[in-house]
């Protein structure tokens, strides 16, 4: 059975000027423990499909199951990565954001402070547990934020573009660091992106949506060996296909 | 220049001088002179225009006899006693405002129904300067304590009340939207994200209130026929001419508000809103 289904999902957004479609009959399945990356241009809907997964926005047409039950709403069975590095509590340090969920859960202090230094050790910033969100890169922060995501222990983490706002060298490492991340959690990811080459390098298959107003237009798998070499011809290969269906606009992206 | 102008004056200068705080780490003296230059300018022009006899004596005293007479009724208590007093109004009515302010701006910031019945209500009563209830409020609830203490509450939670509504409002989405995908149900999401994520507009406006407290205060006691107080004091010393009387309790105003921002509000703001990196210095 998949983990997550989602079925001809829509989306409209009631707006002053009228109604906007966000995403129009979307469709895919997602197995446990893999990595599905979602990619398609600008505007195209992406976003609104995470959050209508996450359960902060309500489809008005279809339905989401994970675990085989129809979601209503948000739910501890999810952890969620946003782009914005804003998403962090300034008004707690590292290892505060981190036990956050945890704190919800009633973990005692002792144990939920253990946990999520461990969390803070698999994303290599142990070193900066005290240290308050505005001390830290946004790398770092986005680093926080994935943490604390995993900390509650979700089975699926939702990620919204989250390395999209970083510099080239740090989007690489991030991207490094997250396939690690995923190899040892286990966790079922979807992950929002409009780069090719990060989907190409992180996923185990990807869904391509048309421009907005957003649908699926083709599902890719990627079989390729981990860890994957970006240089190599294959991966090139890959990263071609997925272009050659966003068309030209995504392409320059 | 009237005493009540300048009563507001005094307040008005020092608010100026409050409000540009130069705390770099290392240049301290750079700040103490900030804070003391507007202070050495006026007191020379007062000097001066005191030392060259354009008023009488008895009118415009130099400062030397200011504070002489500050001197003589520290020591004799007088104005230690008149000043715990004011505080202590001070206290209750701005504890009053900070309370029911906070407390009012955060409902209308998260429930449309406060909103819509508080909005209309506080946009038609905080333009008018509180001073025009005291009449109503000294009526209503008579002379003394009980109804300064709650017009002061009354007129300075304005303040408090718009700043906190305005800062519930900034709060970002997106700490919203974590704090709940973490399972925070609305009693700990007003706890633990709400209220700290409105705190910079919070802090503003009990300082906007803090300001409002003092100025209504010092009016309202001399109307509220109480016995003891700082505005009680100035405009009693108006009877006898005793304008270093007047002086020195003007100073001691300023003393109080420069000692409740240097050492209660900056360092509130210092150890939350500044180390969070949600303030600048
Ligand atoms: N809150 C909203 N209100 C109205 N329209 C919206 C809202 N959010 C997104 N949209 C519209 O829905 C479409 C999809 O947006 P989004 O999901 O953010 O796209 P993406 O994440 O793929 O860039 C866009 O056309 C956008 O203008
Ligand atoms: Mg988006």
């Amino acid at each position: 059975m998949p983990h997550i289904e989602i079925r001809d999902v829509s989306l409209i957004y009631d707006t002053p000027s009228g109604s906007v479609p966000g995403v129009q009959g979307v469709s895919f399945s997602i197995e446990p423990s893999e990595f599905l990356c979602i990619v398609g241009p600008s505007g195209c809907g992406k976003s609104t499909l995470l959050n209508i997964i996450a359960g902060f926005l309500m489809p008005t047409g279809g339905e989401i199951r994970i675990g085989g039950k129809i979601i209503t709403g948000h739910g501890m069975d999810r952890g969620v990565v946003f782009q914005d590095f804003a998403q962090l509590f300034p008004w707690r340090t590292a290892l505060a954001n981190v036990t956050f969920g945890l704190e919800m859960k009633g973990i005692s202090k002792a144990e939920r402070e253990k946990i999520a230094l461990e969390q803070l050790r698999l994303v290599k910033l142990d070193k900066f547990v005290r240290s308050y969100p505005h001390h830290l890169s946004g790398g770092m922060q986005q680093r926080v934020a994935i943490a604390r995501a995993l900390a509650y222990n979700p089975s699926v983490l939702l990620m919204d573009e989250p390395f999209a706002a970083l510099d080239a060298l740090t989007r690489d490492e991030m991207q490094r660091l997250l396939a690690d991340v995923w190899r040892e959690t286990k966790k079922t990811v979807i992950y929002v992106t409009h780069n090719v080459a990060e989907a190409v390098y992180l996923a185990d298959r990807v869904v391509v949506m048309t421009p907005h107003p957003g649908t699926v237009k083709t599902e890719i798998p990627i079989r390729l060996a981990r860890p994957r070499d970006p240089l190599s011809v294959e991966f090139l290969e890959h990263q071609k296909e997925l272009l050659r269906h966003l068309g030209g606009e995504a392409g320059k992206a | 220049m009237t005493l009540r102008d300048a009563v507001t004056a005094e307040t008005a200068r020092a608010d100026v001088a409050l409000a540009t705080p130069a705390r770099g780490i290392g240049d301290r003296l750079r700040s103490a002179a900030l804070t003391a230059y507007p202070f050495v300018v006026v007191g020379a022009m007062w000097e001066i225009v005191a030392h060259l006899g354009i008023f009488p004596p008895r009118l415009f005293p130099t400062l030397e006899e200011v504070a002489a007479t500050f001197v003589r009724l520290t020591v004799m208590g007088i104005l230690p006693h008149h000043a715990l007093e004011t505080l202590a109004r001070l206290s209750a009515g701005f504890a009053l405002a900070a309370v029911a302010g906070v407390v009012i701006g955060i409902a209308m910031g998260r429930s449309r129904r406060a909103e819509d019945i508080f909005l209309p209500l506080v946009s038609i009563i905080a333009p008018i300067p509180g001073i025009a209830y005291a009449p109503l409020f000294l009526l209503w609830f008579g002379l003394g304590n009980f109804a300064t203490v709650l017009l002061v509450g009354f007129a300075s939670s304005f303040a408090v009340i718009i700043n906190t509504w305005t800062g519930v409002k900034a709060v970002k989405e997106i700490w919203v939207r974590s704090a709940q995908s973490m399972g925070a149900d609305n009693r700990r999401l007003f706890r633990l994200v709400i209220l700290p994520g409105a705190l910079p507009y919070i802090f503003t406006g009990l300082r906007l209130g803090m300001a409002q407290a003092w100025r209504i205060l010092v009016v309202v006691e001399m109307l509220a026929g109480v016995q003891w107080g700082l505005g009680w004091m100035i405009f009693g010393a108006r009877e006898f001419l005793n304008t270093d009387v007047m002086l020195a309790g003007v100073a001691v105003i300023g003393i109080i508000g420069l000692v409740l921002e240097k050492h209660v509000f900056q360092r509130l703001e210092d150890y939350t809103v500044v180390r969070w990196g949600m303030m600048e210095q």
